[in-house]
């Protein structure tokens, strides 16, 4: 007990003197939460549009004009050439080219369901299926403004075009279908892992490459108190540093919480001895910093991008799941944005707990086997 | 582990190390070589050697650090290969690098390592008083390590690793890079360790420190090459100084 709070306090006088280091484990993880949930996004703002017009009549100025009135899309060029047209989406002047068929609005007016081309630059597939959707969205509210304004039996045909049944998309928790809550506590999630796993995994090593590492290992400090008491600063550094992200992505960014914040610091507290034991657990395997450093980062980048942060869990290929599924921080940054976005309940949440508890429970004791007092 | 028997040998009393063809390879190179000897209690003990001869080595594995490949060695009467963590209470040991953190404060690292110890705070405050009184440093206390000059951070490591009152201080090296008159002060509070009956062990390889040990061993290329006290060594190698004997042992060797 004594060593253990011997270590304890070391390790804090440690963290608190170094400047660099105060400033390392606020500033830079917070700097990139607000930078980075500002820059994560899925939307498409803005898309430049060439139209290629064959009709020239009212309603084709009025189908333009309903696509530019979102906002998203403008018309850069605008042009009888089709040729030029695609010229101008090669040469990425435009993001989609709308072309218009002669004969619009009288297909239109006759109730003959016109039809209507659009060219999308699909080099970034998941950009182009959103435009689609915006366009999708623009064509079918156009549809609706010409049955409302026109003789139902006139545009009856064009309106069936799209299905008899209207499909209307409600968000729950999320009415606005903004991305930037979700994206930001993301982030925090990887953020706390990332300053969690670093720290642990750098720390030992560096004490290594100085030398006091060998001089703990002729004490009689136990491995397990040696890694606990590397282990609970950090933990507590890891809360202190969700705590400051919370209050970013609250204050900040505006989110309200709709559940507990004091249920994610639960979760977190769960968590942490997951990341923290993997950091040390990589400690056991590098010799200098740098090693360390390597191997966190390949872990990291891994976990990270299998952690259904930045792309959803349910949209990889099924062994690629089956690897999330073990991933603590996919564990905890569902666990965080259930809670706060949704107003999840513990027992909710309860699965993804267990299963960073049991993350937790593996590479602990692993990493207590692997560490060496006396090397063979 | 701690309570499995140590197998008995037969050791005379009052013997602080004792080695038995203690032997560690890396692969095919065999660093320390079938290495007997005794150390008595309260001895200071020299142990000498080219660089890469296996000192450092053959210390590792008396301090628990470096399981040995075969061999048997008792410190403090505890079986080292089988119990390492019980010698580890029993020992000191100063490497290199005299390995105190450089941005904790003298009282910060001397509390620290008490702590590892397990001595009770009143223990330890005592032990800093005295500490510090001995080496003059009461008012650089609250300095931080890494601020005083080497003589006086070797000195501190040293204080520290007896700081548990240990039965054997191993000292790795202890001097290097200091002055003269530095090495000097050094080797008087080795003696006076040595006096309070603690076994000093001391790698060093400058010869005129060898003068100043009770015996001295020296091993070439992981043997024991000679071992005695410095005169007896001088006498067998019909020399008047220690640098002698290395000399006519590393030619030979």
């Amino acid at each position: 007990m004594r060593a253990l709070l011997a270590l304890v306090r070391k390790e804090i006088v440690q963290v608190l003197r170094d400047r660099v280091m105060r400033i390392q484990i606020v500033l830079p993880p917070m700097v990139q939460l607000l930078l980075l949930a500002q820059v994560m996004t899925f939307e498409v703002k803005h898309t430049n549009l060439a139209v290629v017009d064959f009709d020239r009549s009212t309603a084709s100025a009025r189908l333009v004009e309903a696509f530019t009135s979102t906002g998203r899309f403008g018309v850069v060029l605008d042009t009888p050439s089709p040729a030029r047209a695609d010229d101008a989406l090669l040469r990425r002047q435009a993001g989609a080219v709308l072309a218009i068929p002669e004969g619009f609005a009288r297909d239109l007016r006759s109730g003959r369901a016109p039809t209507v081309q659009l060219v999308l630059n699909a080099e970034d597939g998941a950009a182009a299926g959103v435009v689609q959707g915006y366009a999708a969205n623009v064509l079918a509210g156009f549809a609706r403004a010409e049955a409302a304004t026109s003789p139902p039996a006139m545009t009856q045909r064009f309106v069936r075009a799209r299905p008899g049944v209207q499909v209307e998309t409600r968000r729950l928790f999320n009415p606005t279908g903004a991305y930037r809550p979700s994206m930001a506590l993301g982030l925090l999630a990887s953020l706390v892992s990332i300053i969690g796993i670093l720290l642990t995994s750098q720390n030992i090593a560096r004490e290594r490459e100085i030398g006091t590492l060998e001089q703990l290992n002729v004490t009689p400090l136990t491995r397990s108190t040696f890694l606990l008491g590397k282990m609970l600063p950090f933990w507590a550094l890891g809360l202190l540093e969700l705590a400051l992200g919370l209050l970013i992505v609250r204050y900040g960014f505006g989110v309200a919480f709709v559940g507990s914040p004091l249920l994610v610091f639960a979760a977190a507290a769960l968590y942490l001895p997951a990341v923290l034991g993997l950091g040390l657990l990589i400690s056991t395997a590098a010799q200098t910093q740098q090693q360390a450093m390597f191997l966190t980062f390949f872990a990291l980048v891994t976990m990270l991008f299998l952690g259904g942060i930045f792309t959803p869990v349910r949209s990889m290929p099924a062994w690629a799941q089956a690897v999330a599924a073990c991933n603590p921080v996919q564990h905890f940054a569902e666990t965080i944005r259930a809670v706060l976005l949704r107003g999840a309940t513990a027992r909710e949440v309860a699965g993804h707990l267990a299963a960073t508890v049991a993350f937790g429970a593996v590479v602990l004791p692993l990493a207590v086997l692997r560490y060496r007092k006396t090397a063979d | 582990m701690s309570n499995a028997p140590a197998p008995s040998f037969d050791i005379p009393p009052g013997t602080a190390v004792w080695a038995r063809d203690l032997t560690r390879t890396f692969g095919t190179f065999v660093a320390v070589d079938a290495l007997s000897f005794d150390v008595a209690e309260g001895e200071v003990f020299g142990f000498l050697g080219a660089n890469g001869a296996g000192k450092t080595t053959a210390m590792k594995m008396l301090t628990g650090l470096l399981a040995p490949s075969s061999g048997e060695a008792l410190v403090a009467g505890i079986n080292v290969a089988a119990d390492p963590d019980a010698v580890k209470r029993r020992i000191g040991y100063m490497s290199q690098r005299f390995a105190l953190y450089d941005d904790l404060t003298v009282r910060e690292n001397v509390r620290f390592f008490g702590g590892l110890y397990n001595l009770p705070p009143a223990v330890v405050r005592e032990r800093l008083d005295a500490l510090l009184a001995d080496l003059a440093l009461e008012r650089s206390a609250d300095e931080r390590v890494g601020r005083l000059p080497l003589g006086w951070k070797q000195r501190l490591a040293f204080g520290v690793a007896l700081l548990h009152r240990p039965a054997v201080v191993f000292l790795d090296e202890p001097t290097g890079g200091v002055d003269p008159a530095t090495r000097r002060q050094f080797w008087e509070t080795i003696y006076a360790t040595a006096q309070r009956g603690t076994t000093v062990f001391v790698t060093t390889h400058y010869m005129d420190e060898a003068e100043y040990c009770d015996r001295v061993s020296i091993m070439v290329d992981g043997r024991l090459a000679a071992l005695g006290t410095p005169a007896e060594l001088k006498a067998r190698f019909g020399t008047d100084s220690m640098d002698g004997v290395f000399l006519r042992l590393a030619r030979n060797g």
